[in-house]
């Protein structure tokens, strides 16, 4: 694991090789440092940047990409990126927050294929459109289901199960 | 009414139509290119087979759609979701312990892998320290776990290759280990042992040898699996140099476990970052050459004796203690103070009625399930449930790997290469 001072370095690297112009900015908004693991947040436009100069420095795993709702907070949606490093044995964590209202985050599964199903299920269960993922559907909802269960606001139960029998009636077709 | 009345009916729902949209019927190819003389003019047809979700080979509600050129395997789409059933979302609606047993339930061979990775999670979130007692008998519980999980891939797996009384075999000694699970934590499957900050209750008497027992069994059996099946000319055809994928591929698909380890990697969180004090057991690592279907399988079988030999180092080495932390704010008192302790009453009230409040802040905890990196994402906000858990299941992630290991093989082979993916679809649907 970085140490506070190893994920300050880290972050400080980013920032001068990203944001060094100074017409963009910093793609890391912020540290955090707890229970002995890092995260970076960063700006969600430049996660393709981070992960790739991340990658140059030995996390080339992406172990996890998972998603977060942090209703009532906004920008509301998460999506955390988990990285390892096999050589050092040490671990990454990268996350980046959107608006519910646009949530579009550009897609890494071209350059991390093991991204391809993961950012599927966080579509599917929280809505985050991936930019440039070549088969963005739902995964694990059936193809016509609508909302995003796993948002905070998604109500539990009340939900009525398809059989042969009410089909028509729960799919809400025309009689 | 008839098939294709029913088809066209204009109340049909939008599920089915799309359903009814994926042809089944051939589509013809052009064969070679049209200027050569040669192929000239021939055409050969693609066939779109439907393979599940309902069929025995596939190891749970796995549906595949396979487009086939003649016999090669020309391209797999794994389509998803059957058993979803929202465990994730349940979760979010209850307080922390209450969460474990509905975890337990996503990869159902592995039960106790997600209770650990849970409570590993929730445990960091808290900062409890686990008694050292309590870890060994977690050892030795998931270890056993793991030779059951393993168990059942191969009784499995060698039922799709034909092979039927294996099955008969491993199931004899998976029901060993159900019975040895039953004694130690009261169930055998699902079993709630894991709590956080240690496990629900100490060994029974009679237990440690009965389990010394079974460890002693155990290596005479696994010999006897491989005599079976490293010596059968069917086997060894249907699982050697089919399926093959090599290390960097497998890890640009994020694959891990015993599928990483078979192409010749020897990750594993056990040695690489050890949890639940995995540093003091002496045990290898087993790998393989290539990364073909054989190696998956050989590198399963020699994990079983490796997983007996961590056992028995655990049983021998058991640390005496507290099977669970005496953090009243965290675990509920020991019975008997409740009839003498005010103190422990109220601890036991608010934890049964309202739970522990973890601090605000996310972890992810990962462990080396029977199949791979099991992660555990949790979010606290500070209240009493957690805001959101999440399992990087590695049957999930895995499954991505398939198609890449399938196509240009025989379809024979598919079947082949899907049991020794070992994917158990509770924990890719969850």
């Amino acid at each position: 694991m970085p140490d506070a001072t190893g994920l300050e370095l880290i972050a400080q690297a980013l920032r001068e090789a990203e944001g060094g112009d100074g017409t963009s900015g910093s793609p890391v908004l912020e540290t955090v440092f707890f229970r002995g693991r890092g995260t970076l947040l960063v700006e969600p436009t430049r996660i393709g940047a981070v992960l790739a100069s991340l990658r140059e420095r030995g996390y080339t795993f992406l172990a996890s990409v998972h998603g977060v709702d942090y209703y009532p907070q906004e920008p509301r949606l998460g999506v955390v990126y988990e990285l390892l490093d096999m050589r050092r044995v040490d671990r990454i964590t990268v996350k980046l927050r959107v608006a519910s209202d646009v949530p579009e985050v550009e897609s890494v599964t071209p350059e991390w294929p093991t991204a391809d199903h993961q950012e599927r299920e966080v579509y599917d269960m929280f809505g985050v459109r991936f930019r440039g993922h070549p088969d963005l559907r739902r995964i694990l909802m059936p193809e016509d289901y609508e909302g995003h269960p796993q948002r905070r606001d998604f109500p539990i139960g009340g939900e009525p199960v398809l059989f042969t029998f009410n089909e028509r009636d729960t799919m809400g077709s025309p009689q | 009414m008839s098939p294709s009345e029913q088809r066209s009916s204009p109340g049909m729902s939008e599920y089915r139509r799309r359903e009814d949209s994926i042809t089944l019927s051939p589509v013809e190819e052009q064969l070679g290119d049209p200027e050569d003389g040669h192929a000239a003019g021939r055409t050969q047809e693609l066939l779109t087979l439907n393979f599940g979700p309902h069929h025995p080979a596939t190891h749970g509600v796995l549906r595949l759609l396979v487009t086939l050129q003649g016999e090669i395997v020309h391209d797999i789409k794994p389509i998803i979701g059957y058993v979803h059933t929202g465990i994730e979302k349940t979760a979010e609606d209850k307080s922390y312990w209450k969460v474990i047993p509905v975890v337990e339930r996503m990869d159902y061979l592995a039960y106790h892998f997600n209770a650990m990775a849970f409570c590993g999670a929730v445990e960091t979130l808290l900062e409890v320290e686990v008694p050292r007692r309590a870890q060994y008998l977690r050892v030795i519980q998931l270890e056993l776990n793991r030779i059951m999980s393993h168990l059942v891939w191969l009784g499995t797996s060698a039922l799709d290759l034909g092979a039927i009384s294996m099955f008969w075999y491993c199931f004899r000694e998976r029901e060993k280990i159900l019975d040895l699970f039953e004694m130690s934590t009261g169930a055998r499957m699902h079993t709630r042992y894991f709590q956080v900050g240690g496990v629900a209750e100490d060994i029974p008497p009679g237990f440690a040898a009965k389990l010394r027992g079974f460890l002693d069994e155990m290596p005479g059996r696994v010999d006897q699996y491989g005599a079976l099946l490293n010596s059968n000319e069917i086997v060894l055809q249907r699982l050697r140099g089919t399926g093959t994928l090599d290390a960097d591929a497998l890890l640009e698909l994020g694959v891990t476990g015993p599928l990483l380890r078979a192409a010749g990697n020897a990750w594993d969180l056990r040695k690489a970052d050890p949890y639940c004090s995995y540093e003091d057991f002496d045990f290898k690592i087993p790998i393989g050459t290539v990364g073909d279907n054989y190696d998956r399988f050989a590198v399963r079988l020699a994990e079983m004796y490796e997983s007996v030999k961590i056992a028995e180092q655990a049983l021998e080495g058991l640390p005496d203690g507290p099977h669970i932390t005496d953090d009243r704010k965290v675990a509920l008192p020991p019975r008997h103070e409740l009839a003498t302790s005010m103190e422990a009453l109220i601890h036991h009230f608010k934890l049964v009625t309202e739970g522990f409040r973890p601090p605000p802040g996310e972890i992810y905890y990962p462990v080396e399930s029977p199949r791979g990196e099991l992660g555990c994402f949790v979010s606290s906000d500070g209240s009493a449930k957690p805001a959101r858990v999440h399992m990087r299941d590695p049957s999930f992630v895995n499954l991505q790997a398939f198609s890449h290991m399938a196509k240009g093989g025989y379809i024979a082979d598919l079947i082949a290469t899907l049991a020794m993916l070992d994917p158990i679809l509770g924990g890719i649907d969850r």
